[in-house]
């Protein structure tokens, strides 16, 4: 089918011999449609995926088939994050500011197991379970790492996505302005400002905890003594 | 006396002295040094053994003997096997004298045994931690030490089979995330450090300009987001108009806790891991670790796994070079052309990988013992065509697109210049050492696997700047394309593992080195057994982060602009750096 | 001459350039969109233009290609399923990032285990695709998928495979991996042969 005719809303006869001539569409399919051929994606890479990011904008799977090859190192001028790699501690807050930078409309593709949910180091001490923490994601890729071809289909199910949005319920037309996503804080660990009350919670009752076992520990010490005394 | 204790003897005579005692533990080797006299038996065993580079600088804990233990590795840049020498301190306050001012290429090293063990040392210039962030609670590769989504000691976790509550690990974490903080920890109260201890050993340039005219010394970040740093690598420079005055690599950015993980996985669990530490060559990292772990078992693969393994290895060489040439030419404006044409060439070999081991870049394909499995049918023909016909042609062709270009040249020549003496002191290994001089190469210094049966010339060029090291590159990718033709003209038939493979292997106590000429440069496996299944001690001895000890050399007194060039000359990856 | 560097640079980038040209001229319509073209392309002798057109052309994956593991079952003639795993649990043994989780089945009278699982599940979140589980597993029951587009909008409610999602037929085994299953189906059955021959 001709790329153009994909425009065409469905529901209206074009007569014969207008057709390839005028076409007839709603405002949010045509922007939709414009939008989806020119994401352009932040040139941002954090581990291993982002070598096969790199492959796939390369001579041999060349997305810029799909109007992506204008990678902007600046998130000011990127459209879809592409968080390839592993999200570790000491990376994250700055992968927040970098979204928090990046203007409307703004996707954010997990490539690979570890952007998506920790992936084979989930475990480690300084990765974070997942971009989805912190960022809303749009897409999830599984794959560890996604094949370059992968990486294209993921790209795609975004392009769907982006193809069902209206202009009336996306978020960023609203009239109230989206809050920026508060910067997580490097502390003993990572702290993200919204938890920040749990987190006190918590270590109180840890406090409380260790304090009863020490007394604990010295009320039988106490009467151990008793005994011997 | 063991056979290590005799070598000993015999090569280094009456020479050692007295007070340094042969490692009696068995499956061990070396010797232990008095803390105390560390640093004289440094200066003895650079100036008159000649050990002039310190390769390896880790720490062990040993918990259940209240020990810490720092284990040195060094050798001579003639070549031969490296000298190991270990320090003992107590567990508690362990304290050990830097030897900083005997090799300055232990610095990043110390830091990092600082940083994940909490070993102290004294007399270190900037002792910070490195790979973690100022202010993280603990020290992460102690052995009491626990990560908040710790499960078991020990892979594999009993809750995985044969009743698999299957959850994810934040569901039951406390605070349903990969967080733990001290008790009674207030986050309000807290100010975060802000790299204030990385900038205040950066002040003192702020003060004094030093020239009569008055000029503000500005202090800037490049990265971790940067297109030019190669992933999330940031430099913090001290700039005087456009000249560098002092550069500080900061790490960590993806530290993935490698070592800790390894630590918990079985000793085969640790293959894949591997992979994933240097991505653009995981087959060389494979090869580390497989021959630390034979070594140790006392096994030998079989004739055709090793020619497959040199093949793997030195197609991975190629892989690495041409990613960095094309790359390096990213880094000097030449946007992309270089790197697609490079890139090209290396899809052609991913396929070869792939078609053998099944993952394009995560390889997994060496086993202790052989390989994972025989070439498939029609690879070695693939391979031949494409190291007779394509690739001699291809790297001509980027020789004449690249090496004579003026830009090129007069942007590379002479600048980041790096004297042999200074890349021997920076423990630089791979074609940054070879490119100032020292044609330091381990297939032929200490040679591994069969390479001691290969026809090749070790690359070497005398000038030490980035146009050396962009030469040295195209040269390693003929030698290894010398190496792959009487690969393919020697490779037997026959098995392809010794043994039968195995899910679990038993590797009986000791340690082991395991070392390799990596693309990046020498790529070392430490690794402590004590006869269970996992190993007590998992450390890598990453050729790109040691590296990095010549960036701030190379770059001082340079211009801004060729700062990410240097970076590009010494070719990192940043798996590798923090892993 | 100064410059003479710069021009024989630029007659490569020339040559590739016009190489597009004169491949797509040589090799005729059947380039592009052909199972013959894209073999072209993909092979040592490429030249021109490079790219794979996904989604139209897919470069086709080799045989030892692996992403996600799944469960072979074997069709019976009533189509019904039975899988081959019996549950030892090797596999959830030698992941080496644990994401592997089995529960057994236990026989309902005598408590006593049974060789199938009751659940299996995968999460390909964490799953690394090295391949140990296929490669280690005694019964020849995980395999390694070729599928890679899973691409999805929710992982929390579908990244976490459970038994449904893992199992796939023998058939469709047989047809990614003809060699692996052909050799594995003769050695079984030698092994069954020789089981009976005394
Ligand atoms: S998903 Fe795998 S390949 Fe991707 S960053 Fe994580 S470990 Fe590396
Ligand atoms: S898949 Fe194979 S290894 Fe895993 S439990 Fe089943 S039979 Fe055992
Ligand atoms: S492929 Fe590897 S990581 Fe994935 S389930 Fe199998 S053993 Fe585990």
């Amino acid at each position: 089918m001709n790329p153009i005719e994909t425009l065409d809303s469905p529901g209206y006869d074009i007569p014969p011999e207008m057709r390839g001539q005028v076409n007839i569409t709603t405002i949010d399919r045509i922007y939709n449609w414009s939008r989806k051929n020119s994401l352009w994606p932040m040139m941002f890479g954090l581990a291993c995926c982002a070598i096969e990011m790199i492959c796939t904008a390369a001579s041999r799977y060349d997305f810029s088939r799909f109007g992506m090859e204008v990678m902007r190192p600046s998130p000011r001028q990127a459209d879809v994050m592409i968080v390839s790699g592993t999200v570790t501690k000491k990376m994250v807050p700055q992968i927040v500011r970098l979204y928090n930078q990046m203007p409307e409309p703004k996707y954010v593709v997990a490539m690979g197991a570890c952007a998506s949910g920790g992936g084979p180091f989930k475990e480690g001490y300084n990765v974070v379970s997942g971009i989805d923490k912190f960022l809303p994601v749009d897409v999830y890729i599984p794959g560890c790492p996604p094949t370059p071809q992968a990486l294209l289909h993921g790209l795609m199910t975004l392009q769907k996505k982006v193809e069902k949005e209206s202009i009336k319920t996306s978020r960023w037309y609203s009239r109230r302005p989206v809050p920026p996503i508060p910067v997580p804080v490097l502390g003993p660990d990572l702290m993200s400002p919204a938890k920040f009350e749990e987190i006190r919670e918590y270590t109180r009752k840890l406090a409380e905890e260790q304090a009863q076992g020490v007394e604990g520990d010295q009320s039988t010490q106490d009467a151990g003594q008793g005994g011997a005394a | 006396m063991t056979d290590h204790e005799s070598t000993l003897t015999t090569r280094h005579g009456d020479l050692l002295p007295d007070w340094v005692v042969a490692d009696s533990r068995p499956g061990y080797e070396g010797v232990i040094v008095p803390v105390s006299r560390l640093i004289e038996f440094a200066f003895l065993l650079r100036d008159k053994l000649g050990y002039d580079l310190l390769s390896s600088v880790t720490g062990v804990d040993y918990l259940p003997d209240g020990k810490m233990e720092v284990v040195y590795h060094a050798l001579q840049t003639i070549g031969g096997a490296p000298f190991v020498f270990k320090v003992q301190v107590p567990r508690e306050d362990p304290i050990v004298p830097s030897v900083v001012p005997v090799w300055p290429g232990a610095d990043f090293q110390e830091r990092e045994a600082w940083d994940l063990l909490g070993i102290r040392f004294e007399g270190h210039p900037d002792l910070r931690r490195i790979l973690m962030w100022e202010g993280f609670e603990g020290h992460p590769l102690r052995k009491d030490w626990k990560e908040p989504y710790y499960e078991e000691d020990a892979k594999p976790y009993k809750s995985r089979w044969p009743e698999g509550h299957v959850r994810r690990a934040e569901d039951v974490a406390p605070l349903h995330d990969n967080v733990q903080y001290p008790p009674g920890f207030d986050p309000e109260s807290w100010t975060p450090d802000g790299d204030e201890a990385l900038y205040r050993g950066l002040r003192k340039y702020l003060e004094d300009s030093g020239s009569e005219l008055k000029t503000d010394r500005l202090i800037v970040n490049l990265g971790p987001q940067h297109p030019s740093t190669h992933g999330v690598f940031r430099m913090v420079v001290v700039l005087d108009g456009e000249t560098i005055v002092d550069l500080k690599p900061v790490f960590g950015y993806l530290h993935r806790n490698h070592e800790k993980i390894g630590e918990r996985c079985t000793w085969i669990q640790n293959m894949p891991f591997t992979d994933r530490l240097d991505y653009i060559s995981s087959m060389s990292n494979n090869f580390g670790y497989a021959l630390a772990v034979e070594k140790l078992m006392g096994i030998k693969p079989p004739e055709r796994a090793e020619y497959i393994r040199v093949m793997m290895a030195e197609l991975t060489r190629i892989v690495s070079h041409l990613v960095a040439v094309g790359f390096l030419l990213n880094d000097l404006g030449a946007f992309f052309t270089p790197v697609l044409y490079a890139l090209e060439e290396r899809e052609l070999i991913l396929d070869i990988f792939e078609a053998v081991s099944g993952s394009r870049m995560m390889c997994n394909y060496f086993r202790f013992g052989g390989v994972a499995r025989d070439l498939p049918e029609g690879v070695l023909e693939r391979v031949r065509d494409l190291v007779e016909n394509r690739l001699p042609r291809k790297i001509d062709e980027i020789d004449r697109y690249l090496t004579k270009n003026e830009i090129v040249r007069t942007r590379c020549e002479g600048v980041g210049v790096l004297t042999a003496e200074r890349a021997i002191a920076l423990s630089a290994t791979g074609p940054v050492l070879r490119a100032s001089g020292v044609p330091y190469d381990l297939r032929r210094a200490d040679p591994y696997s069969i390479y001691d049966r290969f026809e090749f010339d070790v690359a070497v060029r005398y000038h030490g700047d980035i146009y050396d090291r962009y030469l040295i590159r195209l040269d390693e990718i003929r030698q290894s394309i010398r190496i792959l033709k009487q690969v393919l003209r020697d490779i037997p038939e026959g098995p392809v593992i010794s043994g039968k493979p195995q899910w679990q292997v038993r590797v009986p106590t000791g340690e082991s080195y395991g070392r390799v000429e990596g693309p990046k440069g020498e790529l070392g496996f430490y690794v402590v057994s004590n006869g269970k299944p996992n190993p007590w001690r998992y450390h890598v001895r990453a050729p790109s982060f040691i590296n990095l000890h010549t960036l701030a050399e190379m770059a001082r007194g340079g211009k801004v602009a060729d700062v990410v060039v240097i970076l590009g000359s010494i070719d990192i990856v940043l798996g590798e750096v923090d892993r | 001459m100064n410059g003479m560097g710069v021009l024989k640079g630029l007659a490569v980038t020339f040559r590739h350039f016009i190489d597009t040209y004169l491949e797509d001229f040589k090799a005729g319509k059947k380039r592009y969109f052909t199972e013959e073209g894209i073999r072209q392309r993909a092979s040592i002798e490429a030249k021109g233009i490079f790219s794979i057109q996904y989604p139209e052309e897919k470069l086709p994956v080799p045989e030892e290609f692996r992403y996600i593991p799944f469960l072979v079952y074997d069709e019976g003639e009533n189509g019904e399923r039975a899988l081959r795993c019996t549950s030892c649990g090797i596999c959830a043994k030698v992941c080496p990032p644990q994401c592997i989780w089995i529960v057994r089945t236990n026989d309902p009278v005598t408590g006593k285990p049974v060789p199938a699982p009751a659940e299996f599940y995968i999460d390909v979140d964490i799953c690394m695709n090295c391949g140990y589980c296929a490669e280690y597993c005694p019964f020849d029951a995980i395999k390694m998928d070729h599928n890679y587009e899973i691409a999805s909008y929710d992982r929390f409610k579908e990244h976490i495979f459970d038994l449904n999602k893992l199992s796939k037929p023998a058939s469709y085994y047989a047809k990614i991996r003809p060699a692996n299953f052909a050799r594995e189906t003769a050695e079984r059955e030698a092994k069954a042969a020789k089981k009976a021959a005394p």
